[in-house]
């Protein structure tokens, strides 16, 4: 298989903003609304989100000419697990605090529709080293928007990034009175909506004809 | 070629194979990483402990090996409230205990507010000094919520009444509704609460409807059950059946108050 060099910069960079799997295609809400709290907690959501859809792709690649398609689903489904369940021990073992928070939505990841959606769509028809980057593309775009999400609600929420004080919140004797909304996962569908907003004046031809 | 993918016998073996190698992976990892993952869960009680006494405080990082020196570990006897004497602390296990047939007290109907089913007849406790005086008492505390059993430990200052801290370290109740009784803002309610009366009986509430008296902890908003069960396992837990004897040993003076 010759390796395209173009077409794989491509798979990787256009699930970022043209093609953002949250974004545009609306998958993966649960676990961008609950996750993104947090700064620490959405990167390390999205780091297991990527290496999942990443290992998933191009395990279900390599053995797409073997998979039965009655039992197709199945086999994705087992694969996904298993590489789930893996990435859950290792949090377990190397960020015990970070999984604990992260409690069961790690183990959601099985049921994220972003990583059954790639496999279907993708893997299954295209050779291994591309599905790996398209894993890798998608975990991109999941992980910039769930980044984007968690940097405004941890900001203006509780006046910091990644745990450093940037705003000085009123209650530990600052200026800044936080903005307690933001803290509460609901406030995520706003965060969410403002940015597809944005991201659709900014490309039109993402907006969905009426 | 796909014709012969949906055969019977391919769609068994593909089925078979996969399951295999996936449980191989799955199994693999979860033995590799035992023994990062047992460590990192007794330090994470060893925190637990050290939050519960206060003497770390919620988002510190400290150094919690240093710090536990100032802990006296002991395992007493349920019954009689009496350490006992040569049981090596760092292997005592609970949860094994309260499984094993003789080393456990079968609870009844009445007994089980916790809803535990049954309990060890030894408990492993903890209690921090200062300048060789007794400064709070810390306990184990487990008991049912909604979905799972809580496991925590409560801190009561020397007079046995007072609370100093809860803490819980393992559970699996809703994110944010029942969930948020590890939320520290929650936590922060506790401390001062009165958990016993003047008879030294448990009498710590959670409340519906705003904290009136000072025994009331205002209830978890969406989690009933769970503000129910944590209710619960302190009324077992600081009473006769629960530690009541051990804290009248303290109280009368014993284990070198």
């Amino acid at each position: 298989m010759a390796f395209d060099k173009a077409e794989a910069k491509s798979v990787i960079v256009s699930p970022i903003f043209d093609n953002n799997p949250i974004a545009l295609q609306v998958l993966g809400i649960c676990s961008a609304l609950a996750v993104t709290g947090k700064m620490e907690k959405a990167l390390v959501m999205s780091i297991a989100l990527t290496v999942v859809l990443a290992f998933s792709n191009l395990i279900i690649s390599t053995i797409r000419n073997h998979i039965p398609s009655s039992i197709r689903i199945i086999v994705q489904m087992t694969i996904i697990a298993s590489l789930v369940i893996v990435v859950d021990q290792v949090l377990q073992a190397y960020a015990y605090e970070t999984a604990k928070e992260l409690s069961v939505f790690v183990g959601l990841i099985i049921t994220n529709c972003i990583v059954m959606g790639r496999a279907e769509a993708y893997a299954m028809k295209n050779g291994p080293v591309m599905s790996f980057f398209d894993g890798i593309g998608n975990g991109l775009g999941y992980s910039a928007l769930l980044m984007a999400v968690a940097a405004i609600r941890e900001l203006f929420g509780s006046g910091s990034l990644f745990g450093m004080v940037i705003l000085d919140p009123i209650k530990d004797g600052g200026w800044y009175p936080t903005n307690g909304l933001l803290l509460l996962p609901p406030s995520a569908f706003f965060v969410i909506g403002l940015l597809i907003w944005a991201l659709r004046a900014w490309k039109k031809d993402q907006v969905e004809a009426a | 070629m796909s014709a012969s993918n949906d055969s019977f016998g391919k769609t068994i073996g593909v089925a078979v194979g996969l399951c295999l190698l996936c449980s191989l992976a799955v199994s693999g990892a979860a033995v590799a990483l035992k023994k990062d993952q047992q460590a990192n869960k007794a330090a994470d009680v060893q925190r637990s402990i050290l939050l519960a006494s206060g003497l770390l405080k919620e988002g510190e990082a400290g150094d919690v090996t240093a710090l536990f020196a100032n802990v006296e570990t002991l395992i007493i006897d349920m019954e009689s409230g009496e350490k006992v004497e040569g049981v090596d602390v760092a292997k005592f296990n609970q949860r094994k205990l309260a499984k094993t047939p003789g080393a456990n007290k079968v609870l009844t109907k009445d007994e089980d507010i916790a809803k535990i089913k049954r309990r060890s007849k030894q408990a492993k406790v903890y209690l921090v000094r200062e300048n060789g005086k007794l400064k709070s008492i810390v306990l184990p505390v487990h008991g049912y919520g909604l979905f799972s059993t809580l496991y925590g430990f409560i801190a009561l200052e020397a007079d046995t009444k007072t609370v100093v801290g809860l803490k819980y370290y393992e559970h699996k109740e809703t994110p944010g509704l029942g969930g948020e009784i590890v939320n520290p803002q929650w936590i922060a309610k506790w401390p001062g609460r009165t958990a016993l009366n003047d008879q030294y009986e448990p009498i710590i509430k959670l409340s519906k409807t705003g904290v009136k008296n000072d025994n009331e902890i205002d209830a978890l908003s969406g989690a009933t059950m769970t503000s129910r069960g944590v209710e619960n396992m302190m009324a077992y837990w600081l009473g006769k059946d629960g530690f009541g004897p051990f804290l009248k040993n303290i109280r009368g003076g014993k284990h070198g108050v």
